[in-house]
């Protein structure tokens, strides 16, 4: 593993399963009366969050008071991109203050490989969502989340998703999740096939590894998972789209295409769901919907990447620096 | 009146020469000139001696924005880069809008006495593309502006665009249009493409740029007039130039060093020093630039120079300026991108950064000739030179360069305006 | 679990094996007969293994009770990794399984399994680990070989072997389950390097 977690693209195949394997022995201390494991015991964990997201920032909260480490909540929200040093001088005061980690999400794509590589504080670095680039924890708990249901929990241990078919649809464009379940899919050997309106794919994902698709319909049959990801009202307003009632028609997931899936395939959502919109109540409250599950999930997942990135020795021998996007300027 | 004699030098670089200057101008070109009363030899030893170069396209920041450049600190880069003239872009706080900005300018240029400094005029008043500036009054003022541009902004309204074509016929001046559509660019941060969608970036699409020379051109033809386009960064717009040209409308186009050198490749770094304005494109373009540039189908560089301060660059990307220094490297990557590939021999840089410049904003006195009886506005190149580009060195208030630490080659030794050296062995005047 | 210096090659060619086959069958043996005699039948005992060898020895002891009591004793394992003292020391280890047996340890007798007593840190760790599980009635402790150089005032309650050692030598437990044979291996470390222990 790398020092920073900046993209799911970093992780190699290995670095991936043995994260999913140790949120598997996470996820079973979730069953005992004492959640907590002394890991991070005196260590400061930082979550700062530029945007606004109740949701990661517990989960991230959770994982890391449930291996004792110390929190430090730091919200910045609106202060960032608009006058941009905010991002140096509060890392820089983090740094004095002796964090050992930093979990940050930012409205900026950029901004947490920025932090982990600008020198402005020296401590591992885990993204938790920034801009429309990646958001790697959440791909790991989808993974985890679709090796436990489509393996099995035990069953599952030591194994990548080789030969699993994934749909993702939806707002492609603007999805960190998209981007980051991609690169992560791909290294375990997963089918990946994007569904979207071509006004919601980026110029340039013919080069991603996956298929692309503008017909749900086509993609549902020999889906083993199928994620729907949030399509916000206001791209309506951008003409990305003519109605939500045409998006919901072509993209959305009802019960009648649900029916077209396989039986054991599985219905996945990052949340917040837009129900009416992607997903309609029906497909989200069935038994194949597994977002509650992927809300828990989501716990073990970052506590297995909490205890990897910290819970060892992170000064010297072990930080073996470097992220992906690395190449030398002004080649 | 001081007589210099530059011995030895490769007049564009052909056979070694002697070149005498005696005054402001050069007195004489040839081989075993006498040495006899001259004040100063300079020795050049099989440097190449070039017309002072002619920058179409820089960013002084004064009025407004002192903190990143000035008047000063910019015509010191310059001289240093080898330029003995620099047209200074509009975007400024007040913008060069009215005579008295553009004479504010002027002057602030004429008492450094480090490099001729040409004021562009705003298009539109403020840069907000509804109304024409009082563009007789700046051609008609002390700084006789001919070129006129809203830089950092596209004069994006048709029929605006088409006005200001028209009107400049009446004292010969020229439009330099900032060709990016607004609609198709907003929340841009970067070439769309390939690294764009890995990255999570807003996308700056190529058709943002053509769509806009290709509308200008047309215009151009259709009123008769001529028209400049500025830091041409995409193989499509290359396309159109150059069937415009070939229809015979009269239409220039710059292009900057580092559209010549630098792909979107380097924004994987997230390093908002590569952040720039048009963005910097692919590989496939990079080359379509360096080939138009050779064949002339783009007439000049220009360097877009745009100082930043620091903090302005020490951030994440999205909140960065965009733009980067150039006057002080851009010689060097011309050398390494055109004269080493052997696209453009020194005679060909000569007319692509000092007499077609000169030209087209009608610069008198720069983008002569080396000759008898010529302003002697000169460039002396040590062209075997190596080095690596270090900021701190820089004349220029700012030091966003994309080169830092780069090896490039090549260097200006010695600049003269008008025959006084403002730059000479590393110093300056 | 206690620092048998795990590397094969850390053994040196001069290992010789202290314990075989059938003498580790013995010794087991022998401690779950010491364990239903001192636990008056092994009534409440839950063995929980060390992992990795101490929870195949769990499993085998609880096999012999099984023998002796014709009754079924739950076995587990409990793994201390992140209780560990020297956590912090090196790269991020991967963790092993912690299975607690359906009943729980709560008011329970739990015997915990290890293969290899020295410094005593791993059973600080597990008593540790222990701890964040439940509420013990006792906690006793049953290692295969005992080769003193004792850090923590811990002792063992059922020792198999004890194995007077010096610092420089090395003990590996193989077993059937994890390395294809039983045997004790008493080696002699090539060099001061690498110490830790």
């Amino acid at each position: 593993m790398k020092r920073h977690l900046i993209s799911a693209a970093d992780l190699t195949r290995d670095d991936a399963v043995h994260i999913l394997d140790t949120a598997e022995e996470m996820a079973r201390v979730g069953d005992r009366t004492v959640k907590k494991l002394p890991a991070l015991r005196g260590r400061t964990v930082c979550n700062l969050f530029f945007e606004d997201s109740t949701r990661t920032r517990i989960s991230f909260e959770a994982a890391e008071k449930r291996l004792s480490a110390d929190v430090i909540n730091f919200a910045a929200k609106g202060s960032s991109v608009s006058k941009g040093e905010s991002l140096k001088d509060t890392a820089q005061t983090l740094a004095a203050m002796g964090v050992d980690a930093v979990v940050i999400r930012h409205s900026a794509s950029g901004a947490p490989y920025r932090l982990a590589t600008s020198g402005w504080i020296d401590a591992p670095v885990i993204n938790a969502g920034d801009g429309t680039h990646q958001h790697p924890t959440q791909a790991l708990l989808d993974a985890f989340t679709m090796r436990r249901r489509l393996i099995g929990p035990d069953a599952g241990l030591g194994q990548d998703l080789t030969g699993k078919h994934v749909t993702i649809v939806g707002d492609v464009l603007h999805s960190r999740v998209a981007r980051s379940n991609v690169d992560l899919l791909h290294t375990l050997g997963a089918h990946v096939t994007l569904v979207a309106p071509p006004t919601l794919l980026p110029v340039g994902v013919e080069t991603w590894p996956c298929e692309v698709s503008y017909d749900l319909d086509s993609a549902l049959p020999k889906a083993d998972a199928v994620m729907m990801l949030r399509v916000q009202r206001e791209r309506m307003n951008a003409a990305f789209f003519p109605t939500e009632r045409e998006y919901s028609r072509r993209y959305g997931l009802d019960g009648d295409r649900m029916a077209k899936m396989p039986d054991h395939a599985i219905v996945m959502h990052p949340g917040p769901m837009v129900r009416g919109m992607e997903i309609t109540a029906e497909v989200a409250d069935s038994e194949r919907c597994t977002v509650t599950e992927q809300v828990a999930n989501g716990v073990f997942t970052r506590m297995a990447v909490l205890y990897l990135l910290l819970g060892g020795k992170t000064d010297g021998g072990t930080a073996n620096g470097g992220t992906t996007h690395e190449r030398t300027p002004g080649e | 009146m001081s007589k210099t004699l530059i011995r030895g030098a490769r007049v564009l670089g052909g056979e070694p020469q002697d070149v005498l200057i005696d005054g402001a101008v050069v007195a004489a070109v040839g081989t075993g000139l006498d040495a006899e009363g001259v004040d100063t030899v300079v020795e050049a030893d099989g440097k190449v001696l070039l017309p002072g170069l002619v920058d179409l396209h820089t960013h002084l920041r004064e009025p407004g924005r002192e903190d990143s450049e000035t008047v000063l600190t910019g015509t010191r880069a310059a001289a240093k880069g080898g330029y003995t003239q620099v047209f200074a872009m509009a975007n400024t706080f007040p913008v060069a809008d009215t005579a008295g900005v553009v004479e504010q300018v002027y002057r602030l240029g004429q008492e450094h006495g480090y490099c001729d400094v040409q004021p562009i005029g705003a298009v539109t008043v403020g840069l907000e593309g509804e109304k024409l500036a009082e563009l007789g009054a700046m051609h008609e003022s002390a700084a006789g502006v001919t070129v006129f541009s809203d830089d950092g902004k596209c004069v994006h309204d048709a029929v605006i665009m088409r006005r200001a074509l028209e009107y400049v016929k009446a004292f010969g001046g020229v439009v330099a249009q900032h060709a990016q559509e607004p609609r198709l660019t907003e929340g841009a941060q970067m070439n769309e493409g390939v690294v764009s969608a890995e990255l999570g970036l807003g996308g700056w699409p190529a058709v943002a740029e053509e769509s806009i020379i290709a509308r200008d051109v047309l215009l151009a033809e259709h009123v008769g007039s001529r028209v400049h386009i500025c830091h041409l960064s995409t193989a499509g717009s290359v396309e159109i130039v150059r069937w415009a040209k070939s229809r015979g409308i009269d239409v220039t186009a710059e292009v900057t060093p580092h559209h010549l050198l630098l792909t979107d490749e380097m924004v994987r770094s997230y390093n908002p020093v590569y952040k720039v304005n048009p963005p910097l494109r692919t590989e496939r373009d990079v080359m379509a630039l360096r080939e138009a540039l050779a064949d002339g189908t783009i007439d000049i560089v220009a360097t877009d120079h745009a100082p930043h301060p620091h903090e302005d660059k020490d951030c994440e990307w999205a909140a960065a300026a965009m733009g980067m220094v150039g006057l002080e490297t851009a010689l060097s990557v011309v050398q390494e991108t055109m004269v080493e590939t052997g696209l453009l021999d020194w005679a060909g840089v000569a007319d692509r950064m000092s007499a077609a410049p000169a030209r087209i904003g009608r610069a008198k006195g720069h983008g002569r000739p080396v000759a008898v009886g010529e302003p002697a506005n000169l460039t002396l190149v040590d062209t075997a030179y190596r080095g690596g580009v270090d900021p701190a060195g820089f004349a220029s208030r700012s030091r966003n360069t994309p080169y830092e630490g780069r090896e490039l080659p090549g260097r200006v030794t010695h600049t003269w305006l008008r025959g006084k050296a403002t730059y000479s062995d590393g110093k300056l005047a | 679990m206690d620092t048998n210096s795990s590397a094969p090659a850390a053994q040196g060619s001069d290992a010789r094996a202290v314990l075989e086959a059938q003498d580790i069958a013995r010794v087991l043996t022998r401690i779950a007969h010491e364990i239903v005699e001192r636990a008056k039948g092994a009534e409440d005992v839950v063995l929980l293994g060390i992992p990795t060898r101490g929870v195949y020895l769990a499993r085998r002891i609880a096999d012999k009770l099984e023998e002796i009591t014709g009754r079924k004793i739950p076995v587990g394992s409990l793994d201390i990794t992140m209780y560990r003292d020297d956590l912090r020391l090196q790269p991020p280890r991967a963790l092993a399984r912690t299975d607690i047996p359906g009943d729980g340890v709560d008011g329970r007798l739990v015997v915990l399994v290890d293969d290899v007593l020295f410094s005593g840190r791993s059973v600080r760790a597990a008593l540790d680990a222990l701890n964040d599980i439940g509420r013990p009635r006792a906690v006793q402790l049953a290692v295969l070989v005992d080769r003193g150089h004792r850090e923590l005032p811990i002792r063992a309650d059922y020792v198999g072997k004890n194995l007077p050692t010096s610092l420089r030598e090395t003990v590996k437990v193989q077993l059937a389950e994890e390395d294809g044979r039983d045997t004790v291996l008493l080696g002699t470390r090539p060099a001061p390097q690498g110490e830790r222990r």
